[in-house]
């Protein structure tokens, strides 16, 4: 299965063209607070890879029929820069963002207490502004940490980490040669606390035993990213020494 | 305690989902949940333990109205029965007839002659149903409708330490500057004085809100205060 314009191997002596091992995922970076007039925000790297989140809300819901009387209503929109890629991105939304922004909210609305809000709306946007691979996965991240930093009141943070193969070799955190010309994809975000799924999409052909291994390998995975998200937004209130409450 | 376990200290800084205690011994306040026999905070916050109370206090959120609050807020529309209150929160509040004032209503009166649209008043919330639709009143003192000023505003949840201990921090402000001064749990705080005097509590309010988490805020304060007397 080759496409035009495919390198002839994905894995070269055991390595990946970008130098990584199989199962090693690139390097995370996060940092919290980076919009000061959103309620909450998060710029996230994976690799090359970069979004930013924003939250807005609780807030009122317009239009007002769309208020929902028993919890918040939760919209996310994923947005990709014009200069995100390689071609030029065209502006406004795509099939492939609205899909993403369905799928964001359906990973995130399990980590929230919705209930705690009714008749409000939470807006989470994110904006890729450089893609390169993993931008859904990074979109979720990012999410939320930012919605932990806008004050909402949740369950748990949500992970996501891509799995996928190439070559015949299962590759953790797909770059992406791997994502365009790689045998299957799968997307997977958790809950690091409850280890349970929120979101898991595969495209691709994968074995019992392949879907096992890249189960563990994620799993794994997020525990290092969910690390990174926890140090962020400690790290914006930790440097000042508390006073006691009222 | 024998069977309950803590896991984190007093003032310790915790994330959504992080486990704070095990055991039924403990009890969940503020921002922290309880799922089974475990204690989990549930927003970015600091740790309160206060003897077999754990309290995760936010750094964060909106204002989510509850009964008894003292808020500021805004009127935003004159209705048939009352009128409709912008408390700086998601939710709209509702000021009914009867709760607005002592004053006679006369039937058919003006109602833009108690409240108009675009004033201010200092308000306390009565109800808050389910589903949070709030009701307020200002019938009794110290409430009332506030004439002229400035508003200022902050975070809600940074509200506590313009009050400070037994409103030790907005009593200080209070004499320091001589101004007139209503805080809302809202996060909205009206102000009156001279226009001088009304600036200097909008730096003060505005150093608290960014130097809310750190030691010895009381006292930076103060020297604040004493600053700008000279």
């Amino acid at each position: 299965m080759t496409k035009a314009g495919a390198p002839a191997h994905l894995i070269v002596n055991g390595k990946r063209l970008d130098g990584r091992l199989p199962e090693q995922m690139r390097d995370v970076e996060v940092k919290v607070g980076v919009i000061p007039l959103a309620d909450g925000s998060c710029m996230l790297k994976l690799g090359e890879t970069q979004v930013i989140a924003a939250v807005y809300g609780p807030r009122e819901v317009v239009p007002k029929h769309m208020a929902l009387q028993d919890k918040a209503y939760l919209e996310c929109v994923y947005d990709m820069a014009a200069f995100s890629t390689t071609d030029r991105a065209r502006p406004g939304p795509s099939r492939r963002s609205v899909e993403i922004s369905k799928i964001m909210r359906d990973a995130l609305a399990p980590a929230i207490f919705l209930e705690k809000y009714p008749r409000t709306k939470i807006d989470v946007y994110v904006e890729v502004i450089n893609a390169c691979a993993g931008t859904r996965t990074a979109a979720i991240n990012a999410a939320a940490v930012a919605l932990a930093d806008a004050g909402i009141e949740m369950k748990d943070l949500v992970t996501a980490i891509a799995c996928g193969k190439a070559d015949g070799k299962i590759v953790l955190d797909l770059n992406e040669a791997e994502d365009n010309y790689g045998e299957a994809d799968m997307p997977i975000a958790l809950m690091p606390r409850t280890k349970q799924i929120t979101l898991l999409q595969m495209d691709g052909q994968l074995t019992k035993e392949e879907i096992n291994k890249m189960l563990e390998l994620a799993f794994s995975a997020c525990e290092q990213i969910y690390a990174k998200q926890s140090a962020a937004l400690k790290e914006k209130y930790i440097v000042e020494e508390a006073e006691e409450e009222v | 305690m024998e069977n309950s376990k803590l896991f984190v200290k007093d003032r310790d800084i915790v994330i959504p989902g992080e486990l704070l205690a095990e055991g039924l011994e403990f009890l969940p306040s503020g921002k922290a949940h309880r799922e089974g026999e475990k204690i989990f905070a549930s927003t970015v916050g600091m740790v309160s333990i206060k003897g077999r109370v754990l309290k995760v206090v936010p750094f964060a959120g909106r204002y989510i109205p509850k009964k008894g609050d003292v808020v500021v807020g805004k009127i935003v529309a004159i209705l048939p029965g009352g009128w409709s209150v912008d408390i700086n929160s998601p939710y709209t509040a509702d000021l009914p007839l009867a709760e607005a004032t002592t004053e006679f209503i006369v039937k058919g009166m003006d109602l833009s002659r108690i409240f108009d649209i675009g004033d201010y008043v200092f308000c306390e919330v009565t109800a808050v149903t389910e589903t949070k639709f709030v009701k307020l009143t200002s019938a009794r003192k110290p409430y009332r409708r506030l004439r002229g000023g400035t508003l200022l505003q902050i975070s809600p949840v940074k509200i506590p330490r313009v009050i400070g201990k037994q409103g030790s921090m907005i009593n200080m402000i209070k004499q320091g500057t001589g101004c007139e001064i209503y805080v809302g749990q809202n996060g909205w705080i009206w102000v009156k004085g001279t226009p001088e005097k009304e600036a200097i509590v909008a730096k003060v309010i505005e150093t608290i809100g960014l130097e809310a988490h750190t030691k010895g805020l009381t006292d930076r304060i103060k020297a604040m205060l004493e600053e700008v007397k000279k």
